[in-house]
């Protein structure tokens, strides 16, 4: 009898686990999503309604560089970044700079324009289908504890550790990043020192996008890829920049792995049905009661 | 060395500078006085590019300057020190300097010019040394208006434009300022413009004036023929104000 009830104690304890881990790593993906909205945020004012879509080019791009041109993953994946980041980079002149009026709801409007038409251009070149890419490096499940965890997720935390890192760096010690600091916090005064605001807001749709289409990229050998991936993946990575107050540093990388976590235990626990709704739940909850974000004061920093 | 020529500019349909003609010599200390809301900081903006006129001709050294983004202004030489100081508050003092001297960054001699500059500028402001790796928003506010100032003189502008420099700070402080001000034309000849409601220091310092009334130049002349104008003394120069500046 009691033999029994401690295995069963310790079979929840590597669920529990199991789930955590696996929420981590989709977390970590919601992180960086996130952070690209809110780097884009900061930088400009505006809600990048469109972030997904880059994270699902990067996919696809991924896909394209894999079995049409024959590249080993190791140069696909680059090739692949850097094609979504053109197209960020694209949106960005042809879309937003164009703007006669700038006015918040016309940026609304751009930007949930912009990204049905990059989702229907998508639609045309790759098709309906959901595709699959092959792991970095395997499928083998390497055990940790009573969990087992796949090496693509070992891939995942590792990347966006870096990524964080390198953000933190560009962030703090570049020239570069301290002008897109500056802008974020005043863009007159950034302006009146000689800052190309312009310049920067290019920047910033640069770096989101790559961002983007990187935690595109190594999400897709676990979950397959199809044009309409970034709907929803776009919509969580939202719901982790307002968790984190739409920060572009630690807080939004906290929010993105709560949710990541709270979704795994919700669906693992509750029901799988509700793993989406959860994500909802939270982004009304914060913006209800918390709108400056979980960790925020009402006017610090956001980088 | 600037003109600006029947100048006018709009907020919407606000005239906030109507037909503003004024120019500063090479070298020249020159100041603006006016009431609030006379338009003495949408001329300064307006030289800066970031509310650019409608109508009217920007000329520093005799090249039109009027259609610039504020960026290009700065490179041109033409510094602005924005009304409320405007620093970057979640940089730190060191961090602020750089960004002053942002475009010169892609320069070969970036790193070595810019610490020479940062020395000038900690020894016009030793304060701003004791306290380079603070954030900007921690410091005081006659600090943050130091850090302004240096934060313009980063870029070596030939042309710099000041915005109320001694608002809410102790006359102290506002000392302090104006004699490096002072020094600074005599240093490295850098031509200032300089707005003040603080009429009566000002006009110490500047060669030369110009009076604001709603958008409009309503006096100008050399600063000591102004100080002693009957007009000026009552609006600006008046006994409360006074004793509100000297206490
Ligand atoms: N952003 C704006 N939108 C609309 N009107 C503005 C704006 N900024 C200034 N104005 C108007 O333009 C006029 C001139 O303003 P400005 O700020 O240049 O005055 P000022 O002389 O600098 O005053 P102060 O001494 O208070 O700084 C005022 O009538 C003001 O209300
Ligand atoms: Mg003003």
């Amino acid at each position: 009898m009691s033999l029994s009830l401690l295995s069963r104690g310790e079979m929840q304890f590597d669920q529990l686990l199991q789930y955590t881990l696996s929420g981590l790593s989709t977390g970590a993906i919601y992180a960086l999503i996130g952070i690209g909205f809110s780097i884009i945020y900061n930088a400009t004012g505006i809600i990048n309604f469109a972030q997904g879509e880059f994270v699902m080019l990067g996919g696809l791009f991924t896909l394209t560089c894999l079995d049409l041109l024959k590249l080993p993953i190791w140069a696909a994946v680059p090739c692949a970044v850097v094609a979504s980041t053109v197209a960020g980079l694209l949106f960005e002149r042809l879309a937003i700079r164009p703007l006669k009026a700038p006015t918040p709801i016309n940026l609304v409007i751009i930007t949930i324009g912009g990204s049905i038409l990059i989702r229907g251009l998508a639609m045309l070149a790759w098709g309906k289908d959901t595709h699959s890419i092959p792991s970095f490096s395997g499928d083998d499940p390497i055990a940790i504890g009573g969990a087992t965890i796949l090496p693509q997720h070992l891939w995942i935390l590792a990347i966006t550790v870096i990524i964080i890192i390198i953000n933190k760096y560009y962030f703090y010690y570049t020239i570069s990043g301290k002008a897109m600091r500056a802008c974020a916090y005043n863009r007159r005064a950034a302006g009146l020192v000689g800052i190309d605001v312009r310049r920067m807001v290019l920047f910033s749709f640069l770096i989101s996008s790559a961002m983007g289409a990187m935690a595109g990229i190594i999400v897709a050998p676990l979950t397959m890829t199809a044009y309409d991936v970034g709907v929803m993946l776009g919509l969580k990575g939202f719901c982790a920049a307002i968790i984190g107050g739409m920060s572009s540093g630690m807080a939004t990388v906290v929010g993105g792995l709560l949710l990541g976590i709270l979704e795994s235990l919700g669906a693992g626990l509750i029901s799988s049905g509700y793993k989406d709704a959860i994500a909802f739940i939270i982004l009304l909850l914060i913006l209800f009661i918390r709108p400056q974000g979980l960790f925020g004061k009402a006017d610090s920093e956001r980088v | 060395m600037l003109r600006l020529k029947n100048i006018n500019t709009y907020y919407g349909k606000v005239h906030a500078l109507k037909n503003i003609s004024l120019h500063l010599g090479q070298g020249e200390i020159v100041t603006l006085i006016g009431a609030n809301g006379a338009g003495k900081t949408t001329i300064l903006n307006t030289i800066s590019g970031v509310t650019p006129a409608s109508a009217g001709e920007i000329l520093f050294n005799k090249e039109p300057v009027s259609a610039l983004q504020p960026d290009r202004i700065v490179k041109l030489g033409i510094s602005q020190v924005p009304e409320g100081r405007q620093v970057f508050k979640p940089l730190s003092v060191e961090d602020n300097l750089e960004l002053g001297a942002y475009l010169r960054y892609r320069s070969r001699e970036w790193k070595a010019t810019i610490h020479k500059d940062m020395k000038q500028v900690f020894e016009l402001f030793p304060r701003l040394e004791e306290r380079r790796k603070q954030l900007a928003g921690t410091m005081s506010g006659g600090e943050q208006q130091m850090l302004a100032i240096g934060r313009a003189l980063m870029a070596n502008p030939k042309l710099l434009l000041l915005d109320e420099p001694s608002m809410g700070l102790a006359p102290l402080v506002v000392q302090e300022i104006f004699r490096v001000l002072e020094r600074l034309r005599q240093e490295s000849g850098t031509t200032i413009l300089l707005v003040e409601q603080n009429a009566k220091a000002a006009l110490k310092l500047a060669d030369r004036g110009y009076v604001l009334e709603t958008g409009k130049v309503i006096l100008e002349g050399a600063a000591d023929e102004l100080m002693e104008n009957a007009e000026v003394k009552r609006a600006y120069l008046g006994k409360d104000k006074k004793e509100m500046w000297e206490r």
